[in-house]
């Protein structure tokens, strides 16, 4: 099995902690002029997303893990996983499971393309692009008069995602959405 | 596009001149000799903790091998030893170890040496050189103990190890093991207690453990200390001093410890320093000595966050 030392600890390396694969998002050095040093590190969790720090003695090392990002197109869900197909033309699927998809679910359109961390070739992690377009599904109707001033209310995605928008949105409306702030950006469609 | 630019702006180099001119001025006025001693020499440091710079030349049949130095420490006792009086010296220093944002393998040590001072009047020469050079008014100092004593309310002399290993943990995530009652010492003052403080500070009388090249003494609670001190600002080491050991005796059973140890755990084995124990055994003067980064005093001057800004070339582009 692949090991690190502390002296090849970087930021975006990535090791297995507890168990769990993470990856360093920092890694400071500790070294006093008499005595050992140390290595501080702080883990991002790729499987939760937590960050822990920990302390190492300067020569230890940790276990490699196997992890790789790859762009994957998102297919179907049976209910219990979400589907993604390889982009390489191998038309390979992985199924992701309920704890991968999690911050994702809620933004998933078929055909479209995920970011998906594989750590042993399994789906831990699915990131979606940081901007989509998706139908409105369900919001109030729009009221007359008031387009283009300040109001907003809810409307829900067809992925199932609620945002708010302008007033004048309407039901079947095709809108540009930040998955990472929840915001709406424009209407794509009429 | 190959870099080859300094990391350092001009206006730092002109600073780094400003601040050595006024180093030497400072050790003009007291009449401390300076001297230069050399950073290629046959045998280096023991500390288990400080790594050397090896280099082979192997011109013809003839291969050698020397160390680039530490610290010019052994070289200077050497001119102590041989009746120098009073010295200082402005170096490089060499030392295998990482990059972070305060260490360079190759940095610039301010050391000196006064003959008859105590730790604590080398403690004021200190101060007065950082003062002048950084616009401070004064630095306090605590004893180690007062400082755990402080922050942890413990007596870092007389706790158990148990009790210390207990109370490291509950602070931070320790991974691996062989940890040792220094380490847990050590990382609850970098870890849990500097963290907390500000400014600049000294530490003095150290656990015996780690004492170094520093004199043995008791304090007045009857705990066996080293006679040593450390300045830190910023939560930055800045100078590492001592009440000189002078006992040759005493010097080869800490080299020989050293060594024995490094042998034990696949470091390199140095040659035993023959010529500063034979200059010891001549007779070391009374005398404290200090060792100062002049880059981090630099650091300090000019408000730099990193050594990288206040060094022309670091080692990875060098």
């Amino acid at each position: 099995m692949a090991t690190f030392s502390t002296n090849e600890f970087k930021s975006g390396l990535k090791a297995l902690v507890e168990g769990d694969p993470c990856s360093i998002m920092e890694n400071e050095v500790v070294k006093p002029g008499k005595g050992q040093a140390f290595n501080r590190v702080k883990w991002r969790n790729l499987k939760t997303g937590r960050v822990l720090e920990r302390t190492y003695k300067s020569g230890e090392s940790v276990e490699a893990a196997d992890v790789m990002e790859m762009d994957m197109e998102y297919l179907y869900t049976d209910g219990e996983f979400w589907h993604f197909m390889k982009t390489d033309d191998s038309y390979e699927q992985l199924a992701a499971d309920e704890a991968a998809i999690t911050d994702a679910k809620n933004w998933l359109k078929e055909q479209d393309i995920y970011t998906v961390i594989l750590w042993n070739d399994a789906p831990i992690s699915v990131t979606p692009p940081n901007f989509v377009e998706l139908e409105v599904a369900e919001t109030d109707p729009g009221l007359k008069g008031d387009t283009a001033q300040g109001g907003t209310k809810p409307a829900t995605l067809t992925s199932g995602a609620v945002v708010k928008v302008p007033l004048f949105v309407n039901i079947g409306d095709v809108l540009r959405v930040d998955t990472r702030t929840n915001e709406y950006q424009n209407r794509v469609t009429k | 596009m190959m870099t080859w630019q300094p990391s350092a702006s001009l206006k730092m180099l002109k600073a780094r001149a400003q601040l050595l001119a006024s180093i030497r001025l400072f050790f003009a006025e007291r009449q401390v000799l300076e001297v230069e001693t050399p950073l290629l020499a046959h045998t280096t440091a023991s500390d288990i903790h400080i790594q050397s710079w090896r280099g082979v030349n192997s011109f013809g049949s003839n291969t050698q091998t020397k160390y680039l130095q530490t610290s010019p420490e052994f070289a200077m006792k050497r001119l102590l030893c041989s009746g120098s009086g009073s010295i200082y010296q402005i170096c490089k220093a060499f030392r295998v170890e990482e990059n972070s944002r305060c260490h360079n393998p190759e940095f610039t040590m301010l050391e000196w040496y006064r003959l008859d001072f105590s730790l604590a009047d080398l403690m004021q020469e200190v101060t007065q050189l950082v003062c002048q050079m950084t616009n401070q008014a004064a630095i306090p100092r605590y004893t180690y103990r007062e400082v755990f004593q402080n922050y942890l309310d413990i007596d870092p002399h007389t706790i158990s190890t148990d009790a210390l290993e207990q109370m490291t943990r509950d602070h931070i995530e320790l991974v691996g093991g062989e940890f040792q009652r220094n380490d847990f010492l050590q990382l609850l003052l970098s870890e849990v207690i500097e963290p907390h403080t500000r400014g600049s500070w000294f530490i003095y009388d150290y656990p015996e453990p780690q004492a170094a090249l520093a004199q043995i003494a008791q304090d007045d609670l009857g705990a066996s200390v080293a006679r040593r001190f450390e300045l830190f600002c910023n939560g930055m080491e800045i100078a590492n001093g001592y009440q000189e050991l002078a006992d040759p005796v005493e010097q080869q059973r800490r080299f020989e410890l050293d060594l024995a140890y490094r042998e034990k755990h696949q470091l390199e084995v140095y040659p035993l320093d023959e010529r500063l124990l034979a200059a010891l055994k001549t007779g070391l003067p009374p005398c404290a000595g200090v060792a100062l980064g002049v880059d981090r005093l630099l650091m300090l001057v000019t408000g730099a966050t990193g050594i990288d800004q206040v060094l022309n070339f670091t080692t990875d582009i060098a």
